[in-house]
């Protein structure tokens, strides 16, 4: 049970990102349940690379142990960095609709229509 | 090694290189001249298609090309060491690959070439080419990479700089209303597909498509990831339940840039049938999953369609009609898939229905970017998508009309125009599956056909109104851009033979065979 827990965080942080997408309605409150997701999918990336009591794997004067798997944990490097460009233009976009419409609330961003 | 040797050795890394390298010192560039840095962006447009077209040919006269990045040799796949796990990041174009390769690289330099004058009287054009550029980049990565996280990286350069393009001209927040819309779902999509991916390497431990496609097992896991995948990627493609991106941003994007969105949605539509052809094929049930990609085509024929009729915005227009054609795309290919493991109906139709809807994506992207590029002609010069406020522009737009006439019936499915090639393929393959669907198509490219009547009689019909008295034709490189386009579209009408053989076959063929993909990369068979 306890070797799921990483798991589990990984739902639970999904099911309060979506709810927090879904039901906000302030951009940066979903931008922020767009982050939330984006941690849940790295956590599931790293908790999938992990061996219990694995060194990290660096070979340089290594113990002749067992290593936890280094590509999740590249492949979560690189999904941090895309989430710090998507939350960079969602916030600049944030600030380019506050400037126009005087509003961040996704009700009242509705002159597109048709 | 010559210069030349050394082109075709690494025509697929250069593919990704030339124009992720240029975008990045277009804005140094750009401090010595406006001229240079439109030499600079053509010149690397240019080269890039140039390598496209070398690489195509080779795929399509020798088969697969795989390209190892780091490896001792470009085609090691396995190092020997590795105990037959391909370790590397690893660039596989196939001949599907190669025909989405060759699409990007026609568009791509033909909306270029018309955006260096439509877009010359806009400031700060150093940003707009390094995001076009970053989005030839993500389609031909995505298209070509064969490795499912380089597939991901891809899927979201393209995202951000689709976004980013989408919103350039900010006008009035509308463009960049338009961009958060379309950005918020590509970014929803783009993280279940890295859960999809996290949950093969979980149960595989391989990113490699051919090395998931060997072992793919289609547990209850696979069924998950599978559900997440077609969900992405049909939102990123526009097929109908998750539509509601499409109309915001084809019209709000700049006219040049919305012909080239045309093609990134499509490369997302590459990535759907590869998961299922080649990731997935026969391990699992092809008939479910070939219903569901129908049903999601016929919904999105009818519902495009029927959306496009009332619009009064002229690129609001052409953004349902856009829709109401992907949905041709997944017909074809979701009847192929649904008889795939069939082979009597595979040979007696379902090989053909795949390779009209595949034909079809080519087409699509010839006359749609046409299409797209006539409404920024017409708004460059006046001022307006609105088509209630046009009227009488056939008389000093007569180049302009001319393109749009030869798109408006090549997306109504008229001969000798190539809309009419592929859906005539379609027409006949899927009635032998189902007469209603090839019904329904019919119907709805008979109301595609009534839509663009009425456009083109409300833009260039009537007598010539006063305010547009002075309106002048588009400038020269803009007609060149519409013409080379507009070439295309008859000449693959007029012949479409030849072409079905040397491009859309071997496409089809690379798809529906997912032991020739896995022995490519692998080895044996």
């Amino acid at each position: 049970m306890l070797w799921n827990l990483p798991f589990i965080t990984v739902v639970v942080l999904t099911f309060i990102g979506i709810v927090t997408v879904l039901m906000k309605k302030n951009i940066i409150k979903i931008l922020l349940g767009i982050n939330i997701l984006e941690s849940a999918v790295n956590l599931f990336l790293v908790s999938l690379g992990y061996r219990e009591g694995g060194v990290a794997p660096i070979f340089t004067l290594a113990p002749s142990e067992l290593m936890v798997l280094p590509t999740p944990q590249a492949l979560t490097l690189t999904s941090i960095v895309i989430g710090v460009a998507t939350s960079a233009l969602v916030l600049s976009f944030a600030m380019v609709l506050k400037k126009k419409y005087g509003t961040v609330d996704i009700n009242e961003i509705r002159r597109l229509q048709g | 090694m010559t210069f030349v040797d050394f082109i075709v050795t690494n025509a697929p890394a250069l593919l990704v290189a030339i124009p992720l390298f240029a975008a990045f010192t277009i804005p140094a560039v750009g401090k010595i001249s406006a001229a240079a840095r439109n030499l600079w962006v053509m010149g690397t447009m240019l080269l890039t298609a140039a390598v496209a077209f070398i690489l195509a040919f080779r795929v399509f006269s020798t088969g697969t090309v795989i390209y190892v990045f780091g490896a001792a040799a470009a085609n090691l796949a396995v190092p020997l060491d590795s105990g037959g796990i391909p370790i590397r990041i690893i660039f596989t174009v196939d001949a599907m690959s190669a025909f989405m390769d060759v699409i990007c690289a026609i568009v791509g330099t033909s909306v270029l070439l018309y955006s260096l004058s439509s877009e010359s009287r806009n400031t700060n054009l150093e940003g707009y080419y390094a995001l076009y550029l970053l989005m030839i980049t993500g389609v031909f990565g995505m298209v070509s990479t064969g490795d499912f996280f380089n597939f991901f990286v891809f899927l979201e350069i393209l995202s951000l700089a689709s976004a980013g393009i989408i919103a350039y001209r900010i006008d009035g927040g509308l463009a960049v209303e338009a961009a958060l819309k379309y950005f918020i779902l590509s970014t929803l999509g783009a993280i279940l597909v890295l859960f999809a991916i996290g949950i093969y390497y979980g149960q595989y431990d391989a990113l490699n498509i051919a090395m998931i496609a060997q072992r793919m097992q289609f547990s209850m896991l696979d069924k998950i990831a599978l559900v997440f995948l077609v969900a992405a990627l049909a939102m990123k493609c526009g097929a109908v339940p998750m539509h509601f991106w499409t109309p915001d941003a084809y019209s709000m994007a700049p006219s040049s840039a919305t012909a080239f969105l045309v093609v990134a949605s499509q490369a997302s539509l590459y990535g759907l049938f590869r998961v299922v052809f080649t990731m997935y094929n026969m391990t699992m049930n092809c008939a479910t999953v070939g219903w569901i990609i129908i049903i999601l085509g016929v919904l999105s024929m009818v519902i495009g369609v029927t959306m496009a009729i009332p619009q009064k915005d002229i690129k609001r227009l052409m953004a349902y009609h856009a829709v109401s054609q992907t949905g041709y795309m997944l017909l074809g290919v979701g009847v192929g898939l649904a008889v795939l493991g069939n082979t009597t109906l595979t040979s007696a139709y379902g090989f053909m229905a795949m390779e009209g809807g595949i034909f079809h994506i080519f087409n699509h992207a010839m006359y749609k970017g046409l299409l797209f590029l006539t409404a920024g002609a017409i708004f460059y010069r006046i001022g307006t998508r609105d088509l209630n406020k046009m009227g009488g522009l056939g008389h000093t737009m007569k180049y302009t009309m001319i393109f749009f006439i030869i798109g408006a019936l090549a997306i109504a499915g008229i001969p000798p125009f190539n809309g009419f090639a592929s859906k005539l393929m379609i027409y006949e393959s899927v009635y032998l599956f189902n007469p209603i669907f090839a019904i329904i198509a019919m119907v709805v490219s008979i109301l595609t056909l009534a839509s663009f009547v009425k456009v083109f009689h409300s833009v260039f019909m009537g007598p010539q109104l006063p305010e547009y008295a002075d309106v002048k034709e588009a400038p020269l490189p803009m007609l060149i851009g519409m013409g080379i386009l507009a070439a295309i579209v008859i000449l693959f009408g007029l012949f479409p033979q030849p072409v079905v053989d040397m491009l859309v076959a071997p496409a089809a063929n690379a798809l529906a065979n997912q032991g020739g993909y896995i022995a490519s990369v692998l080895g044996g068979a």
